[in-house]
Order: structure tokens, then sequence, then C-alpha cells
């Protein structure tokens, strides 16, 4: 579990955060939803530890990270696996030297042999058990996500963030990687936080939702609330999703049950 | 500036604290020492070679007085050579070659958020990224310089024997007359500080790059302006101080 606690943070004057106090919980896709620039890629990266917040704790299952000593920092971070929005996969390694990165790095301990077999392990649970001795100029957006995953869950990594991970693809392979996530989340029961701004996200695996808007919090909850909820900025930003709409006027019409069969209570937006 | 220059130094610093292990640093090391300094022998051969050429025919060219032996010419593209061109020139070369491609590859490294992967990871970005790189470039260059030195006498000889300019053993009793060996340990000297500079410079620029494409040309092009006004002000400090 990640708890954070009035975390600030400001740009020459400009407040990005203003006081947000947060659970992710252990074993869920913790979402991070919001409009471009509320702030969530800014939270996410106080949380992991690449920018540091002007106020406010972070602490990860019990242990404070915030201002704590290095050698403490240094081991929480290398429980922590990230996707990033642009996969960030090293361009001079290939896929597999990619996933072994992280391995040859943080636990050199491990034999050649024990690598290879969890690079593989990692790469076919990915679905890229082919795409080996690629190097990441020759693959596509949403296989160079599913590296990106792979990498993250070498190290069995504890805690899982995700910036964007469906920006730049199609629907189909978005609808791909998000349950790819999820599945890796409950498999490994691990505590995953998912910036994003998708709605078909939400509806597809999240679980436990923050609506961040104007560097604030304003609503946490589930996605089975969060088609109920009455705050109005939260509204407004569902809305702007012309699925949501379409299938709302669907709705309005008679009755197919809106956004998916498991959610009809949805039905009522 | 000295906010820059603070700012440089504590960059400096963190690639030392919490540093990586030395059997990666090493292995990275090697990996770049062989993008630095092998891949740049071709260009130091060819700029080295002419040097050594044009500055013969030059001196010869200039060199009229019946009075003045011939072998002046060879001692005179010995001395150029070995204080001032091959050290300074070849660096100033290595600046635009390498300084380039370090503030390139850094720079498209943090863009495309590769130098964060790194510290999500909690590798230590500057230790894994940098130290190799100016280890590998102080441990390359001066060798680089040595093979300048030889090329660049080599082709003053071929161009004065060859253009009929002077005769081969006048060029030959000229670059062995008054050999001073301290001069071959200043140019090595010359060479780690103009080594040390470029790759740093250029680290840095490249490792603070924010922004997108434009911003990376931008940092490759400050960390070459930058690495060579270092390079000259770096030549006039060392010899005032070692000569």
């Amino acid at each position: 579990m990640i708890e954070v606690s009035n975390i600030q943070k400001s740009f020459d004057g400009n407040a990005v955060l203003k006081g947000i106090d947060c659970t992710f919980e252990t074993g869920k896709c913790n979402l991070l939803l919001g409009g471009s620039g509320t702030g969530k890629s800014v939270l996410l990266q106080c949380i992991v530890g690449l920018m540091k917040p002007d106020i406010g704790s972070i602490t990860f299952d019990g242990t404070v990270y915030t201002n704590n000593k290095v050698a403490i920092r240094q081991e929480i971070r290398r429980k922590i696996g990230m996707l990033f929005q642009g996969s960030a996969l090293f361009d001079s390694m290939t896929v597999s030297e990619n996933v072994a990165f992280p391995l040859q790095m943080l636990t050199p301990e491990m034999s050649a042999e024990e690598r290879r077999d969890r690079v593989e392990f990692c790469l076919k649970r990915v679905g890229l058990e082919n795409a080996g001795e690629k190097m990441p100029a020759e693959i596509s957006g949403g296989m160079k996500k599913r590296v990106g995953i792979a990498r993250a869950i070498a190290p069995q990594c504890t805690y899982l963030f995700c910036d964007e991970p469906n920006s730049g693809l199609d629907p189909a392979t978005s609808i791909k990687i998000d349950n790819l996530i999820h599945e890796i989340t409950h498999e490994y029961d691990i505590t995953t936080v998912i910036v994003t701004h998708d709605m078909n996200s939400v509806i597809e695996i999240g679980e436990h939702i923050i609506f961040l808007h104007q560097g604030k919090k304003l609503w946490d909850g589930t996605k089975d609330e969060i088609l109920n909820v009455e705050v109005p900025e939260l509204k407004d930003f569902i809305f702007s999703s012309s699925l949501v709409r379409a299938a709302k006027r669907v709705d309005d019409e008679g009755g197919l049950a809106a956004i998916t069969d498991e959610h009809p209570e949805g039905a009522n937006i | 500036m000295f906010t820059i220059f603070g700012k440089f130094v504590l960059f400096l610093q963190s690639m030392v604290t919490r540093r990586e292990r030395l059997a990666v640093l090493w292995a990275r090391t090697v990996d770049e020492a062989m993008l630095i300094g092998v891949d740049s022998v071709f260009i130091v051969a060819i700029v080295s070679a002419f040097i050594g050429a044009v500055t013969c025919v030059q001196i010869a060219y200039n060199l009229t007085n019946p009075i003045i032996p011939q072998s002046t010419i060879g001692y005179m593209v010995r001395e150029m050579t070995i204080l001032e061109l091959a050290p300074t020139i070849t660096c100033i070369v290595l600046a635009g070659k390498v300084g380039s491609s370090i503030a390139g590859g850094l720079g498209t490294m943090r863009i495309t958020e590769q130098i964060s992967a790194l510290e999500v990871m909690g590798i230590n970005s500057t230790s894994y990224l940098v130290f190799p790189r100016i280890l590998a470039a102080v441990l390359m260059f001066p060798l680089l310089v040595i093979l300048a030195m030889v090329l660049s006498i080599l082709g003053g000889y071929l161009a004065g024997t060859l253009t009929g300019a002077m005769a081969p053993q006048d060029y030959i009793e000229g670059i062995r007359t008054d050999f001073v060996p301290y001069n071959i340990l200043f140019a090595l000297i010359k060479s780690v500080v103009f080594a040390f500079l470029v790759s740093g410079i250029s680290a840095f620029k490249g490792f603070n790059t924010s922004g997108g494409a434009l911003e990376v040309g931008a940092a490759s092009t400050g960390a070459v302006t930058n690495s060579i006004i270092a390079i000259l002000i770096a030549d006039f400090v060392l010899a005032a101080v070692l000569l």
C-alpha cells in the first residue's frame, strides 16, 4: 500500500499539486484520473522519486520514502517497476537485453542462466517470446509497451507505475495493454498506479480511481461508483468522452446496458 | 555563470558518490572507449596527416633564406605538431565528434525518459552513463594525440619529400634536432585535461537537456562550442603554467 499525505508541489510559484492525500491499495489497479495539466504525472513523479515534493510525505508499506536516508529510498526504488509513456526502452539494447537490464544491475547474484530464464518467462508473460532479438526501433508501439511491462516486472517489483500506458495506441491494443496490467497486478499481488485520462481504462480496469482536478483530489472511489457521481468537474470529465456520451445515448433510447454488461448501474449517467 | 559552474561541480560529484559496481563501470568504459577512441581513429588520422603536410609545405614556402638550413623545416614541424597542433587541433576535432555524440546521446536519453527509467530502477544515472564516458575519453584522447603526433610528422615528411621541398635526410635530421622529451609529456597532460573538459562539458549539457529534438540539437551545439572555448582557455593556462 502506498500512502500519500499532503503532497504539494510548485513550479516557479505556480502550484501544481495543492495538498493531495490518497492511498493506493495493494493488489489493485489504482487509477490517477484527470485532464491534461491537472498534476497527475507530477504526482506520479513525486511518488517514484523523480521529483521531490515541496511538502508532504509518501509511505510505501509503512516505510516513509520522502526525506528518508538514501539507502532506504534506494531500497524502495528497487521494488518499483515503471512503464513510461513513451516506453523508455534503451535504444542500444535488444528487447531481451532491455528486460535483462534491471536484473543485471539490481541482482548481480543471479546467474546468467537464471537471468535468461527470467527474461524468457517475462517476455512469454507479455506475449513477446519471439521478439527477444529485435531492437526497440523494429517493434510497434504496443509491443514497446509490452516490453516496458516485462522490464518492469522482471526484478519482481512490488509497485508498478504506469504513465499513460495507452497513449499512442489504437483502442484494441489499449484494451490488451490494460488487461495485461490488470492480470499482472492480480497475479503478483502488486500495487499498481496508472496515470490516465482514458475513460476506456477506467471502465476496463479501474478498481480504485482517484480523480484530480487543478492539483487537488476531488474524488476517489471505484469504477462502479464513478458512473453515479455528482461531482460536477468529474461529470464534465466523464461526459467529455465520446464513448460515454454514445453509451448514454444508447441507454436513453431504449435500455442497452451502458458501458458494459458488468456495470448496469452505469446506465444512470 | 557561477551557478552553472556550481551545478557542474555537483554533477561531477554525483558520479562518484553512490557509484555503481566497478565491474559494470569497467564494462561500460570499454564500450565507450571503443566509440570514443576506435571510431575516431579515421578522422584523427586524416586531420593530423594533412596538418603535418600543410605545416611542412607552408614552412618550406616561407623559409627561403639560404643561410637557414633545410632541416629547420623538420624541426619546426616537430615542435609545432607536438606542442600545439597534435593535442589542441586533435582535441578540437574530437570536441566536434565526441562532444556532440555525448551531448546528443545523453540528451536523447533524457527526452525519451531513458535516464528517468534508470533512476526509477535505483541506478545512479550519472555514475552509470557519465563516469564511463569521461573515463574513456581521458584514456583514449592521449592515445589519439600520440597517433596524431606520429601521423603529423609523417605527413610532413611525405609532403616535404614528395613535393621536392626538401630532402628526406634534412627532414629527419630536423625532427631529431634538440628534442625535448618533456614536450611529449606536456602534450599528453594537455590531452588529458582537454579530454576531461570535452567529455564533462558535453555530458553536462546533454544530461540537462529538457524539451524535444530541437533542444537536443541545441545541447549538442552548445556542448561543442563550450568545449572548444574551454580547450582554448585551458591551452593558454597550461602553456603559461607548465612551460
